[in-house]
């Protein structure tokens, strides 16, 4: 069943043409991935759905419900969480208070505390660096830190952007192995790529994105194997 | 020369460290409002210069009514305070919404434009009612908290003469730092506040924290606000007269003090206040001493900006302020 729908969605930066009708779909526990080199409208497909940008034309539904240029504080209530590119943390705020901020929308104390605890499960160095300032942290640190922060919401859907950017390779497969294990857990996820074997490797299906338009899709697997992917992305 | 320097200091410091409050409190609406919109609110000093009139409009009707001798001192400027408070504190939320929010993604210099011209309006329209209600637009309220104070420092050390201050100088001082403690809870300690901090530093981002960001900075410009409006108050209870023009100079000020402490820092806010404040009632005490009396204590303007000149010739990013870093 699919938890969220893109349909031939357009979307303007003043006079470019930065999505070209983009259809894409995420079926309820799977891990999509969205693949393409820089600028060809990756960040800007999820900035679209979570709201963050309007679009013009097209529609997208978040299970079964119309979300189409709702703005991002209201979205990210209906249980879609999206870590942005860059991975964007409250350098000011410490630790905790990025995390707090996560559950912004939440009153209760408890529950709170319940989401800390999940995400201390995922994450334990957070747990150790609680009172440090967010922009003290190494990369690899922050990365953990913005996934965290949107676990805090209790989303049903995960939107990552780019988690492996600018970090080693040893740090980028222990998010990964984070990804996996957290869809083993049962989250939805929908992450965007250009370390498009990582992406593919752990993803059930993948869409290509090039200058704003979706060139080519298919399971995951299929898409590692296909001559055009590899000369392009794997080489 | 000194000598006399010294003689005068604990009359500076109380003086100082009064004025220098005001300067704080007012400082810290401009402050919030750049920290979150990168925006220089210019029509502050208008919204304290209201909050004064509120207060004072006030205190002339329960003069009329006769209550000020039935009713405690204390607990009348505790009245105009809250009353002024919430007043400018929607008058400031109103300006945003109407004249700041639709320019929003418009270049840095048209809000600031159009923050000068709110500042005219208000000024006009304080005055169009202060005329309307009074017949005259400089308005002198009844005087509260009169009596003199007298310390003395002489006793310490007889380096020092004696010093004394009106009892509102007192309040003035209380009032201000239990203003200045709220604010500073209120932004590093509850929700609310740390909201605040989150959507100065990333908005984006903490619209995707489900933040609705537009009513965050509601409440910025809210509390901002009010804080100018309460000082207004203060000043309105020190001073005794008002007119529709204080604002701008303090304002001026004010605004210098929130750069001296590093703009969109809270306590280089109130920092750069007491320093403006205490550097100006020095300069008024000691400057024709320090020229041999070429300059009169007039001149004192020119002294604390001097300093500030200085200050900002070598920490451009202001006392507290962390220069600008772009981290990816």
């Amino acid at each position: 069943m699919s938890i969220l729908e893109i349909d031939h969605i357009n979307t303007y930066y003043g006079g470019i043409h930065a999505l070209r009708g983009i259809t894409l779909d995420v079926n309820q526990g799977e891990i999509v991935t969205l693949i393409g080199s820089n600028g060809a409208g990756k960040s800007t497909t999820l900035k679209s759905v979570s709201g963050l940008v309007k679009v013009k034309s097209g529609s997208i539904k978040f299970k079964n419900q119309d979300i189409t240029n709702k703005p991002a504080h209201e979205t990210t209530l209906l249980g879609m969480a999206h870590v942005p590119e860059g991975r964007r943390i409250f350098s000011n705020l410490t630790v905790k208070e990025n995390l707090l901020m996560g559950a912004f929308s939440v009153k209760k104390k408890n529950v709170i505390e319940e989401r800390i605890e999940r995400v201390y499960d995922y994450f334990p160095i957070l747990k150790e660096r609680l009172n440090q300032k967010g922009g003290t942290m190494s990369g690899g640190e922050q990365q953990m830190l913005a996934i965290g922060r949107a676990l805090m919401m209790k989303p049903e859907v995960l939107m990552l952007d780019e988690p492996s950017m600018g970090l080693a390779p040893i740090i980028v497969e222990k998010i990964f192995n984070i990804i996996d294990q957290l869809n083993q857990d049962g989250m939805t996820i929908l992450l965007v790529e250009q370390n498009a074997y990582q992406a593919l490797s752990i993803a059930n299906r993948g869409y290509v994105i090039q200058n704003g338009e979706i060139v080519l899709s298919g399971k995951g697997h299929d898409l590692i194997e296909n001559d055009e992917i590899r000369e392009a992305y794997l080489a | 020369m000194l000598h006399e320097m010294i003689q005068s200091l604990p009359q500076v410091l109380i003086d100082g460290l009064t004025l220098g409050t005001v300067y704080a409190v007012v400082a810290l609406g401009y402050t919030m409002v750049y920290g979150i919109l990168q925006l220089i609110n210019f029509a502050h000093g208008e919204i304290f210069m209201s909050g004064a009139f509120i207060g004072t409009a006030i205190l002339i009707a329960f003069s009329s009514m006769g209550l000020l001798h039935s009713i405690p001192s204390i607990l009348v400027v505790i009245i105009m305070l809250v009353v002024a408070a919430v007043l400018t504190g929607f008058l400031g939320m109103g300006i945003e919404r109407v004249a700041y929010r639709p320019l929003r993604n418009a270049p840095r210099l048209i809000p600031l434009i159009t923050a000068i011209g709110i500042s005219f309006v208000l000024q006009d329209v304080v005055r169009f009612i202060a005329e309307l209600a009074k017949g005259n637009y400089i308005i002198t309220g009844p005087s509260l908290f009169t009596k003199q104070i007298h310390i003395p420092t002489s006793s310490i050390s007889s380096v020092f003469h004696d010093s004394s201050f009106k009892t509102s100088f007192l309040l003035v001082l209380i009032i201000a730092i239990i203003l200045m403690i709220a604010l500073d809870f209120f932004v590093n300690k509850t929700k609310y506040g740390t909201a605040m901090r989150a959507v100065s530093l990333d908005r984006d981002t903490a619209a995707l924290m489900s933040i609705n960001v537009n009513k965050i900075i509601s409440v910025t410009f809210f509390v901002g606000s009010a804080l100018g409006g309460a000082t207004g108050v203060l000043f309105a209870v020190q001073y005794g007269t008002i007119d529709p023009y204080i604002g701008f100079i303090l304002g001026l000020k004010a605004f210098t003090a929130a750069v001296l402490g590093g703009i969109g820092n809270i306590r280089g806010a109130m920092l750069g206040g007491i320093i403006l404040g205490i550097l100006e009632m020095f300069a008024a005490a000691n400057l024709s001493l320090l020229t041999g009396g070429v300059l009169g204590a007039e001149y004192k303007d020119v002294f604390a900006f001097a300093i500030l000149i200085l200050v900002l010739i070598f920490k451009p990013e202001g006392l507290l302020g962390k220069p600008v870093a772009e981290k990816v």
